[in-house]
C-alpha cells in the first residue's frame, strides 16, 4: 500500500476522533434525555398552580407558582382530607432507612464474620439457612410477620417499621465473599499481636471494610427508603407516614381533582434524601464498586 | 530471649500426617534455618511453634515454658510473613505499635520502641507512611520492625525473602543475619532455599517428607550429609549419584563400569557386594583418563568456571564443574577425588561413615 503524506494522515485521524467524539456523546445525550425527561416533567409540574395542570397541557417551561407549591408540601401537605405535611414524612422515611440500612449492615457484617472467621458445629447450617430466606421474598412472609408484630405489639412504632427488615441475607452474603477475600496472613498476625477476636474485627475487618460498608449503605438506605408495602400495612397513624407511602396517598381515586402541582413538589422532596445519600457516599460507593484495597 | 525445645512433634490434617516426629534443641540466641523442597512440613513446623496449628502429638517448649496449648499472643513470639502481612490501612508506625498496643504498653514507651527499631532499620522517614506507598524491601523491613519492637523470645520467619527480587534478597539475607546476631534472638527462619539456608543459619535443619533428615551446621551438612536426600538437596548444582557395590573387605566401591574407586578415609563395614550409592560433587570431579566417561550434552559457561552435563554410558545423569571457560563438546573423561567421596547405603539412603570415625558422630 502507498504510503499517503503525513498531514493527509494527521487530518484524516483527527476527522475520526471527532467522529467518535459525536457519535457517543449523541447516544449519552439520547440517555440522557430518556432518564432525565420524566424528572424534568416532575420539576416543571411542581411549579405551576393546580388549574394549570388540572386543564390537562402539559406545561414544558417553569411556571409562577413554586414557593407556593413547596411551601404548601412542606407544611400542610396535598390531599383534600387528610394531608399529611411533607417535613414530617420525610424525616419518618430518613429515620426509617438510616435505621434499616445501619441494622442490616451491623447484623450482616457480624454475621458474616462469624461464618466467615470461626469454625463451630452446623456452622455450614447456620450460612445455608440465611442463604435460603433470600429466596423468600418479603410479600411471601408478610401475613405472618404481621402476625408476629401485631403480638408483639409493635404495630403503628418506628421499631414495627424497622425491624422485620433488618435481617439482610444479601449483605452477609456480600461481606462473607470479601472477608473470605482477606489473607489468612491478616489473621494470623493479628494473633501474633495478640489481638482478640472482637480488636481484630474492630482494629482490621472493619477498616478493611469500610469501602464495601459505604457501598452497602448506599444501597440498602435506598431500598429501605423505596419499602411501601411494609409500612403502609404496619402504621396507620400518619404522624408515623413514609414519604412514599403518603405520597401515593396524595393520590385520590378520582373523585376529587388531584393536587398534582403539590404531588409533584412532595415527589421532588422525597428525591433528595437518596440523592443526598449518593452523593455523599459517592466517593466510598465507587471505590467499594471498584477497587479493594489489600 | 530463651531456648526452644520441640520434642516429637506430630502432625496431622485429618487421616494425611505431615509431621513424622520432630526433634529439636534450639540454645538461646541461635538462628536455625528448617529448609526442604514445598510439602516436607517445613512451614508447619514453624506454625506449631507459634501456635498457629496445634501438634497433634509433642511438646513446644520456649525456655522452660510448656507453651504446647497456649495461644501465640501468650507465648511471646514475634513472626515475619512471607507477604509481610501488613495492615494496609494503618501506617508504619501503627503497624509497629498495634502489637506493643494490645499489650497495654504506656504510650512514651511505645515510641520508644518503634523509634528504636525504626533507626535500626533505617525507616525512620517512613513511619507516617502507608504498607502500599513502600517498595517490596521497605515493607520487609517494615514487618521486621513490627517483630523487634516486641523483643519477643523469639523470631520466626516464614520465608521472608520470597517475594523479593534477586538483589534485594542477598542484600536483606545479610541485614537480617546482622540483626539477629546483634539482637540475640533465638530465631527459626524457614526457607526452601538452600542457598539462604547456608549464609544464614548457625544450624539447619533439613527437612524431608515430615522428618529432620539432619540437624547440623551448614558446613557439617554439606560435608556429611546424612542421607542422599539431604545430599542432594543441599549443594548446587546437585551431587551426582552413582550405584556401586562394597569390595575389597569395606575398603573400596565397585562401580556399574568395574571401576573400583579406593575409600580415602578409610574402609565401611558390610559384607562384599552391599549395595552402595556414591555421591560426588561436581566440583569433585577432575578430567582424568580411564575414569567414568561422561557424553557431554550441554555446556553453561559461568565465567570463571563451566558447567558440564552428560550421560554415564549407563544413562546415569552426571554434572561436572571445571574452572576456567574451556571445554570440549563429545566425550570426557573424568575421576571423582577421592577424599571428597559420600559413600551411602544403597538401599536406606542413609550415610555409611569410614570405621575410624563411626564414632564421633
Amino acid at each position: 500500500m502507498a504510503t499517503l503524506p503525513a498531514e493527509v494522515l494527521a487530518r484524516r485521524s483527527a476527522r475520526r476522533r471527532r467522529r467518535e467524539a459525536i457519535v457517543t456523546h449523541v447516544c449519552l445525550i439520547i440517555g440522557v434525555l430518556i432518564f432525565a425527561f420524566p424528572i424534568y416533567l416532575a420539576v416543571i409540574g411542581s411549579t405551576h398552580s393546580a388549574s394549570t395542570i388540572g386543564r390537562g397541557d402539559v406545561p414544558l417551561l417553569p411556571g409562577p407558582d413554586a414557593v407556593a407549591n413547596y411551601a404548601q408540601a412542606w407544611g400542610t401537605g396535598g390531599g383534600r382530607f387528610m394531608g399529611v405535611p411533607a417535613g414530617g414524612m420525610l424525616i419518618n422515611s430518613l429515620v426509617m432507612a438510616t435505621l434499616i440500612a445501619a441494622g442490616k449492615i451491623a447484623i450482616s457484617l457480624t454475621s458474616a464474620y462469624a461464618i466467615a472467621f470461626f469454625r463451630f458445629p452446623l456452622r455450614m447450617v447456620f450460612f445455608w439457612l440465611i442463604f435460603i430466606t433470600l429466596m423468600l421474598p418479603v410479600e411471601v412472609r408478610i401475613i405472618p410477620t404481621f402476625q408476629v408484630m401485631v403480638s408483639l405489639g409493635m404495630t403503628n412504632s418506628m421499631q414495627g417499621l424497622v425491624v422485620p427488615l433488618i435481617a439482610s441475607a444479601t449483605a452477609t452474603l456480600l461481606f462473607r465473599q470479601f472477608f473470605l477475600t482477606i489473607p489468612d496472613e491478616y489473621v494470623e498476625a493479628a494473633k501474633i499481636d495478640g489481638a482478640g477476636p472482637l480488636r481484630f474485627f474492630v482494629d482490621i475487618l472493619l477498616p478493611l471494610s469500610r469501602t464495601n460498608i459505604a457501598a452497602l449503605f448506599v444501597i440498602l438506605f435506598i431500598y429501605g427508603w423505596n419499602q411501601y408495602l411494609w409500612p403502609l400495612l404496619i402504621v396507620n397513624d400518619r404522624s408515623l407516614e413514609t414519604i412514599v407511602v403518603g405520597l401515593t396517598k396524595m393520590i385520590g381515586s378520582g373523585d376529587s381533582q388531584n393536587e398534582w402541582n403539590v404531588i409533584m413538589a412532595t415527589a421532588m422532596l422525597a428525591m433528595l434524601p437518596p440523592v443526598g445519600v449518593v452523593l455523599l457516599m459517592q466517593r466510598w460507593f465507587v471505590k467499594g464498586l471498584t477497587e479493594t484495597e489489600k | 530471649m530463651a531456648t526452644l525445645t520441640l520434642t516429637g512433634v506430630r502432625k496431622s490434617f485429618g487421616t494425611n500426617p505431615v509431621l513424622h516426629g520432630v526433634d529439636l534443641d534450639v540454645r538461646d540466641g541461635e538462628m536455625i534455618v528448617v529448609v526442604g523442597a514445598s510439602g516436607c512440613g517445613k512451614s508447619t513446623l514453624l506454625r506449631i511453634v507459634a501456635g498457629l496449628e496445634t501438634a497433634t502429638a509433642g511438646r513446644v517448649m520456649i525456655g522452660d515454658q510448656d507453651v504446647t496449648a497456649l495461644e501465640p499472643a501468650d507465648r511471646d513470639v514475634a513472626m515475619v510473613f512471607q507477604n509481610y502481612a501488613l495492615y494496609p490501612h494503618m501506617s508504619v508506625f501503627q503497624n509497629m505499635a498495634y502489637g506493643l498496643k494490645i499489650r497495654g504498653l504506656p504510650k512514651p514507651e511505645i515510641i520508644r520502641r518503634v523509634d528504636e527499631a525504626a533507626a535500626l532499620l533505617d525507616i525512620g522517614t517512613l513511619l507516617e507512611r502507608k504498607p502500599r506507598q513502600l517498595s517490596g524491601g521497605q515493607r520487609q523491613r517494615v514487618a521486621m520492625g513490627r517483630a523487634i519492637v516486641r523483643e519477643p523470645k523469639l523470631f520466626l520467619f516464614d520465608e521472608p525473602l520470597s517475594n523479593l527480587d534477586a538483589k534485594l534478597r542477598v542484600q536483606m539475607r545479610a541485614e537480617i543475619r546482622r540483626l539477629q546476631k546483634r539482637l540475640g534472638v533465638t530465631s527459626l527462619f524457614v526457607t526452601h532455599d538452600q542457598v539462604e539456608a547456608m549464609t544464614l543459619g548457625d544450624r539447619l535443619v533439613v527437612m524431608h517428607a515430615g522428618h529432620a533428615a539432619q540437624i547440623a551446621t551448614p558446613m557439617e551438612v554439606w560435608e556429611r550429609p546424612a542421607d542422599t536426600y539431604v545430599a542432594g538437596f543441599i549443594g548446587s548444582p546437585s551431587m551426582n549419584f552413582l550405584a556401586a557395590t562394597l569390595e575389597q573387605g569395606g575398603a573400596a566401591a565397585r562401580l556399574g563400569n568395574d571401576l573400583v574407586l579406593p575409600f580415602a578415609d578409610g574402609p565401611r563395614t558390610g559384607k562384599a557386594g552391599q549395595k552402595l550409592t556414591l555421591g560426588i560433587r561436581p566440583e569433585h570431579l577432575r578430567p582424568q583418563a580411564g575414569g567414568l566417561r561422561v557424553m557431554i550434552e550441554l555446556v553453561e559457561p559461568l565465567g570463571a568456571e563451566s558447567l558440564l552435563h552428560g550421560r554415564l554410558p549407563d544413562g546415569a545423569e552426571m554434572t561436572v564443574k571445571l574452572a576456567g571457560a574451556v571445554h570440549p563438546d563429545g566425550e570426557l573423561e573424568v575421576m571423582p577425588m577421592a577424599e571428597a567421596l559420600h559413600v551411602f547405603d544403597g538401599e536406606t539412603g542413609k550415610r555409611i561413615e569410614p570405621l575410624d570415625q563411626s564414632t564421633t558422630r
